[in-house]
């Protein structure tokens, strides 16, 4: 696919060029119809601060609260439902993921009362495999069913031309994804090219679009990690919503640190301030990290004290995880007997 | 489709409580003198929980004569035990007492959140780890006085009358023993008539500890008690912390007696925000600043100075985010607002407040459920509240604050400079050189800049004017507990 | 044979070495000798090689970021929490070194109680040693000044070879320790058990790995590699004295190490020895209301 119309490849980080971006309806709407390279530079610099040591600290207080019977229960089925059960190695095989599939339809062989997932997130090639394994479950998680979500656009690196990527995106989405999780360009941020990095979301986001006219939903994964700074978090969580993404996600689950409390505390604060400014809402996938019920309940207590409790719900909010599900489960047996129980009482997917 | 509508809120958390059962309480306590509990000549007095109004147990109450056993034991003790005892064995009493107050940590902060009204969490995560703390650092100090820059060869006054708050009991206490004995001396300690109970506990580790008799002696009792000690013409140095009212007075009743003498008083801080602050944090900063431990915070930052081009857009979101504050039962993990400490502190902070609507400021307040019994005040904000109105000028002492505007960094240090008070400050900006700037500026003891109600050992804390003088906490804290002969140490 | 019967046999202790919190034997496979006064054998000691040197550089450097990161509350805690654990274990040390050191009951218990104090005296300074040796300068002009001072980083140590062994292994590692550093020791050569117990208790006292290593050998072999070597801050030659400390010192020098110079005996409690193992570093900042 040709480069859309619009977009120009800024080749040194220091020149400053006042380069058209391809236009996204909602830079346009924020910015104003002068939407270049220059205008969104000075409007993610003029974004406010992020003071770590506070952040960190209202993330902290936010793991304090204590959820307990009947809260507790219900944060174990919601985070069930929220979970997007992941498997993305090079080993995966369609086994492998139709394996997975059962896991994401019946988390709990001796429990029928357990939720089934949200989705499953696997490679842009294992996709068919995904939804073959499905069959009549696969769907809108809002109702129930399971969706399939593709990471995509050279996953995890993201480090290959904007042809591929976009030939990565397309091959997902037309072999049933659902979802399409893609990287930016971290290298390109760093760079300070942001405006790189805006018009590759607005590609990809385009490369979603199926036959029928609608789209895949976009995550558009930061890689908080690599990003560093809490203020660059910040900034590239704006980036993305301007340029269109339903969702932002922490990390590839590849890169140490993933997700974390605080970075995913400050994101729902530009998710919360989006919404204050537009009234649109805007997803928050935490990804990679998450391993047990316990810090996942966090993650809900932060949800719903920083956004409100109407974002736990699937087309707004994800964890990606994969052990995170077993430790659940573990979290509702001992609810339900009354006893601690073991690994040999999960099933391994 | 979601099945969520259907579903009570995910935020009204099922009841987490603490267990009191952890708690082996009496029926009633005596006063602590000479390392026994012994009656009280005075008549005693309930203690009961502000959350329900039900009664804990019974205090002692000691009347003068009870003050001159205590006095006389502490001067005993100094005399014939720790005065002659090594500053290294000192610090390892003060070591042990440290570990005793970690083991019974979870007790501790029972007993207070269920005497004092603050929320378990609070007490369990803030102040009970500080009164370790306070007693690890100045542990080390005993045997290395001559290091403190004090002067050579610092010696103890001798015996220290202390008198204390309800707002922090046990901190409190911890601030004003550890660092009184780590320099050599002797203790008798009034705690506030609302809350004895954690000092009645601390007394059992003082016995756990095997801390000499005499060398803190605790005396509970009323007004009438805490002035009689530090009138007493044995004493030989008063630390208080309290009203700026008594304070004057106890500066009054003092002058040419000879007694060295300390005093945290009250304070009406300034939080500073600007418009280049992180504003999240900012949010968060002011919250805590007066909100915290219902804003019985001497250094509560209860005058909101905000940047006049971001008012709409602070007010806004402090708004939001005390939407989502829990005001309920102390004992109660999730509990952010305990209980007003009494039912005076509870009218105090009502009188005022309907002063602030009646000198036109715009009240706002939390949308809370109030329980029936016990005594609670729901976070409130005024806006529209001009520098002259009372609610700006006096302090409340409850979780009430008042927002005024300013437009340059110069206005908001005039601002927050122009008060009798001088206790503490905060600054909230992006830019270092304005923060160092307005810190070299402001009249207060302690700024905090990015950050409020911060508290350490290690970090001296006290005020300008009068928010009192001397310093707790840090190098500086031996201060008041030392004289040097080389320091005019004359009357 | 049943239990109990006739005199108990004993279960003799290895003594090996201590690094990066584990006890491994010397590399080189060697060990040495170690009598009582009265020549009777009480022990093996691994003899350490210029490898185990190297390997606890490298465990120290290793553990030096996380141990400076802890508060210094913290670590004033680990340190009291030793002196803790020394006390609990007293008389295992009193035997120790009335073995060791041929000394009566009565020196040896003296010996161990001045050890636990020592302890409990550095202990104290954890976080009080900045606010004497740190603070703020009246510098000309809008700046904020302050000068502070911070662990220098990975000292080795040569710890007192006479008398004393564990006496003088405390009055070297506490001191350099409590600031944040990390530290590689030689022990007292002749008298090496109570280096070994030591690290037995630094295993048990929340001391993370890496931060004390300790080398049971032969100082004059072990000390130039240390004095040379380029990953190492600093270097105490508090027991060389009958080494060729000079030439230690020569050594030191191509690298600019900063030095202790050897002293007669144990080191008695010091301020400056904590400072002298520390490096100021002084931060400006403009301050502007406009």
């Amino acid at each position: 696919m040709n480069a859309l119309p619009g977009i120009n490849v800024v080749t040194s980080g220091r020149a400053i060029v006042s380069t058209a971006l391809a236009p996204a309806e909602r830079a346009l709407g924020v910015l104003g119809g002068d939407l270049t390279e220059r205008s969104l530079r000075l409007h993610l610099e003029g974004l406010p601060g992020v003071d770590a040591v506070g952040l960190e600290e209202r993330a902290a207080a936010l793991g304090t609260r204590s959820i307990k019977t009947t809260s507790k229960a219900w944060a174990l089925n919601t985070i069930i439902r929220l979970i997007d059960l992941t498997t993305l190695e090079g080993a995966d095989t369609p086994g492998k993921v139709s394996s997975l599939v059962a896991k994401a339809l019946t988390p709990d062989p001796n429990d029928a009362s357990v939720p089934r997932v949200a989705a499953v997130c696997v490679y842009g090639d294992m996709v068919p495999a995904a939804v073959t394994a499905l069959g009549a479950a696969h769907g809108d998680p809002d109702a129930g069913l399971v969706s399939v979500a593709a990471v995509a656009t050279a996953f995890p690196s993201g480090r290959a031309s904007l042809r591929v990527k976009l030939a990565d995106t397309e091959d997902a989405v037309a072999a049933g994804a659902d979802e399409i999780d893609m990287v930016i360009d971290r290298g390109a941020f760093l760079a300070g090219n942001y405006g790189l990095v805006f018009d590759q979301i607005v590609a990809v986001k385009d490369s979603c679009r199926r036959a029928d006219g609608t789209f895949a939903h976009l995550k558009v994964i930061l890689e908080t990690g690599e990003l560093n700074t809490y203020d660059n978090v910040r900034k590239a969580s704006w980036l993305s919503i301007l340029a269109g993404g339903d969702f932002i996600k922490t990390s590839t689950g590849k890169v140490t640190p993933a997700a974390t409390l605080p970075v995913t505390l400050l994101m729902l604060e530009v998710v919360r301030d989006w919404y204050r400014l537009t009234g649109e809402r805007i997803g928050v996938k935490p990804a990679g990290g998450i391993r047990t019920s316990k810090d996942a309940i966090k993650y809900l207590v932060t949800v719903a004290e920083t956004v409100g409790e109407h974002w736990l719900q699937p087309h707004l909010f994800r964890f990606g995880a994969s052990s995170l599900l077993n430790d659940v489960l573990l979290q509702r047996q001992k609810l339900t007997t009354g006893r601690y129980s073991g690994p040999d009482y999960v099933t391994v997917d | 489709m979601s099945d969520l509508s259907k579903t009570p809120s995910f935020l009204d958390y099922a009841p987490a409580p603490e267990s009191t059962s952890i708690l082996h309480l009496k029926k009633s306590y005596g006063l602590f003198i000479d390392g026994e509990f012994v009656k009280g000549h005075g008549a005693p007095f309930l203690t009961i929980s502000p959350s329900s109004e039900q009664k804990i147990a019974e205090i002692a109450n000691a009347n003068s004569r009870d003050v001159d056993v205590a006095v006389a034991a502490a001067r005993k003790a100094y005399d014939r035990t720790w005065s002659r005892m090594s500053g290294a064995d000192r610090g390892k009493y003060l070591f042990r007492i440290a570990r005793l107050v970690q083991e019974r940590a979870r007790e501790l902060a029972v007993a207070e959140s269920l005497d004092n009204g603050k929320p378990i969490k609070e007490s369990r995560d803030v102040d009970v780890p500080l009164v370790a703390a306070w007693f690890f650092y100045y542990a080390g100090w005993a045997d290395k006085l001559d290091y403190a820059g004090l002067g050579p060869n610092p010696k103890a006054l001798g015996v220290a009358a202390q008198v204390i708050p309800w707002n922090f009991p046990l901190l409190m206490l911890a601030w004003k023993v550890a660092p009184a004995l780590a320099a050599g001396n002797t203790v008798v300690i009034k705690p506030a008539e609302t809350t004895s109970l954690s000092a009645m506990i601390f007394a059992e580790i003082l016995q756990q500890a095997d801390l000499p008799a005499g060398v803190v002696n605790i005396i509970t009792g009323a007004g009438d008690t805490g002035e009689a000690l530090v009138n007493h013409p044995d004493v030989n140095k008063v630390a208080f912390t309290g009203s700026t009212a008594v304070g004057r007075a106890i500066a009054k009743s003092t002058a040419g007696s000879g007694k060295k003498l300390t005093l945290e008083l009250g304070g009406k801080a300034a939080n500073i925000v600007f418009d280049d602050a992180p504003i999240d944090q900012a949010i968060e900063g002011i919250v805590n600043g007066i909100f915290f431990n219902q804003g019985h915070v001497c250094c509560a930052g209860s005058r909101l100075l905000v940047q006049e081009n971001v008012h709409d857009e602070v007010v806004d979101r402090l708004k939001s985010r005390l939407g989502t504050l829990r005001l309920g039962d102390p004992l109660d993990k999730n509990t952010d607002i305990g209980a007003i400490n009494s039912r005076e502190q509870l009218d105090r902070v009502r009188e005022l407040s309907d002063i602030g609507e009646a000198e036109g400021a715009v009240r706002w307040s939390a949308p809370c459920v109030i329980p029936d019994k016990g005594f609670w005040f729901a976070p409130t904000i005024f806006t529209n509240v001009s520098t002259s109105s009372r609610i700006a000028r006096d302090e409340i002492f409850g979780p009430v604050l008042a927002v005024l505007t300013f437009r340059t960094p110069g206005e908001a240090i005039a601002k927050a400079n122009n008060t009798p008070y001088g206790l503490s400050a905060g600054i909230w900006s992006d830019k270092g050189s304005k923060i160092l700037a307005v810190a070299d500026k402001l009249r207060a003891g302690v700024i905090w800049a990015n950050t409020f109600n911060r508290f350490d050992p290690a970090s001296p804390f006290g005020g300008y004017k009068e928010s009192g003088f001397g310093r707790e906490g840090g190098r500086h804290g031996l201060a008041a507990y030392l004289e040097s002969a080389g320091w005019g140490s004359g009357k | 044979m049943g239990f109990g019967q006739m005199t108990r046999l004993t279960v003799p202790k290895t003594y090996k070495l201590y690094i990066g919190g584990k006890f491994p034997r010397s590399e080189s496979g060697r060990t040495y000798e170690v009598v009582s006064k009265k020549g009777v054998f009480l022990a093996n000691v691994a003899l350490a090689s210029r490898k185990d040197a190297r390997d606890a550089v490298v465990a120290a450097r290793g553990a030096q970021p996380g141990w400076s990161a802890a508060t210094a509350y913290n670590r004033g805690q680990v340190l009291y929490r030793i002196a803790e654990l020394l006390e609990g274990r007293r008389e295992q040390f009193v035997e120790e070194l009335i073995a060791t050191e041929g000394a009566s009951k009565a020196v040896a218990a003296k010996q161990v109680d001045t050890a636990i104090d020592a302890w409990v005296w550095y202990a104290g300074w954890a976080d009080k040693y900045v606010q004497v040796a740190g603070n703020g300068n009246p510098v000309s002009g809008p700046y904020f000044n302050l000068s502070t001072p911070e662990p220098t980083g990975v000292v080795a140590i040569v710890a007192p070879q006479a008398s004393s062994s564990l006496l003088g292994l405390v009055s070297v590692i506490a001191p350099a320790i409590l600031s944040g550093n990390t530290v590689v020791v030689i022990a007292n050569h002749a008298a090496p058990l109570a280096a070994v117990s030591l690290a037995e208790v630094l295993a048990t006292s929340d001391v993370p790995g890496g931060v004390v290593n300790i080398l049971t050998g032969s100082p004059s072999e072990i000390a130039p590699w240390l004095a040379g070597h380029a990953d190492v801050n600093a270097i105490d030659l508090a027991g060389a004295e009958a080494l060729d400390w000079v030439d230690l010192m020569v050594t030191a020098a191509d690298t600019l190490k900063r030095v202790l110079p050897p002293e007669a005996g144990v080191p008695a409690p010091s301020l400056e020895r904590i400072v002298a193992l520390t490096e100021t570093k002084t931060v400006w900042h403009t301050k502007s209301l406009i």
